[in-house]
């Protein structure tokens, strides 16, 4: 512990904890849920999500087809 | 358990921001994007009906041209356009929210580097009917490309030390040393002037789709006062 005395100002536990709860679980559910979404609309190949984002996803440069 | 009302700050600032850049990127391809596809789509299927008599492809449901297919056009880019925003937010929460519209355009100028330019320079946005290597090669390479130059930018732009910053210049590079897979014959149904005019369409598009990502965030996501 005593070899990281920056990490450890930065890093007490209350802080971390509220540093957890009020950044890091929101960013990283609304961060699964924009993957989520991207993956539906710019690589799902379920033919019929494909034919509607086709244009969305040329346009976008995603790899299509 | 966690701040409910940061991660619902970040879903509406984003819902709004994907349905607005997502309209706005709509009406912007009406201008060069779209009307190129559809060039490009002639050439293709001219390319592909003598070869093949009874095709499979088109059992499968397609929005008809005209309106269906711009309706379901603009449901793709607002999904993409909420997608990337609630990206973008949540590196915003982490990162400190921007205190303007002016600071999320930087935001949103980084999200256009690592997922249209980075990826676009090995694999160019390409018109129906080209050839190229198997999707899941070119899948896995955006990818990695897109988590690599996202990497490499945020080293650059934040790391304290000069090495850690030199680190990031090399993974900014990385993926177009390695070159992105290629198809072992080029070849494209549309002519060439067709291909480029796309690149070009695409390459303004996606600008403003960007800016407009990162602009509105900073907007509709800005620190309390």
């Amino acid at each position: 512990m005593s070899s990281t005395p920056v990490l450890l100002d930065n890093a007490q536990s209350p802080a971390r904890s509220e540093a957890l709860k009020d950044r890091i679980l929101p960013a990283m559910l609304a961060g699964m849920l924009g993957l989520g979404l991207l993956y539906a609309a710019g690589f799902a190949e379920t033919a019929q999500l494909h034919n509607a984002a086709h244009d969305g996803r040329h346009s976008a440069s995603f790899p299509c087809h | 358990m966690f701040n409910l009302t940061t991660f619902r700050e970040l879903v509406i600032a984003a819902l709004w921001t994907g349905l607005l850049a997502g309209l706005l990127l709509t009406a912007v391809q009406q201008i060069q994007v779209i009307p190129t596809l559809l060039k490009a789509e002639v050439y293709e299927e001219a390319a592909v009906v003598p070869s093949t008599e009874n095709s499979h492809e088109h059992h499968e449901w397609q929005p008809e041209n005209g309106w269906e297919r711009t309706f379901f056009t603009a449901v793709a880019n607002i999904s993409l356009g909420v997608g990337f925003a609630l990206l973008i937010g949540a590196v915003m929460c982490l990162r400190g929210r921007p205190g303007n519209w002016r600071m999320g355009l930087l935001w949103g100028l980084a999200g256009y580097l690592t997922f249209f330019v980075a990826p676009s320079l090995g694999l160019p946005p390409e018109v129906p009917g080209t050839e190229a290597a198997r999707l899941a090669d070119r899948q896995s390479w955006w990818l990695i490309t897109v988590l690599d130059t996202g990497f490499g930018l945020s080293l650059l732009a934040f790391a304290k030390t000069r090495t850690n910053q030199f680190f990031g210049i090399v993974l900014l590079a990385a993926p177009h040393l390695i070159s992105a897979p290629q198809p072992e014959v080029h070849s494209s149904a549309a002519p060439a002037e067709l291909a480029q005019s796309f690149i070009t369409a695409t390459v303004f598009a996606n600008a403003v789709f960007w800016l407009a990502i990162g602009g509105l965030m900073g907007q509709f996501y800005k620190k309390e006062l």
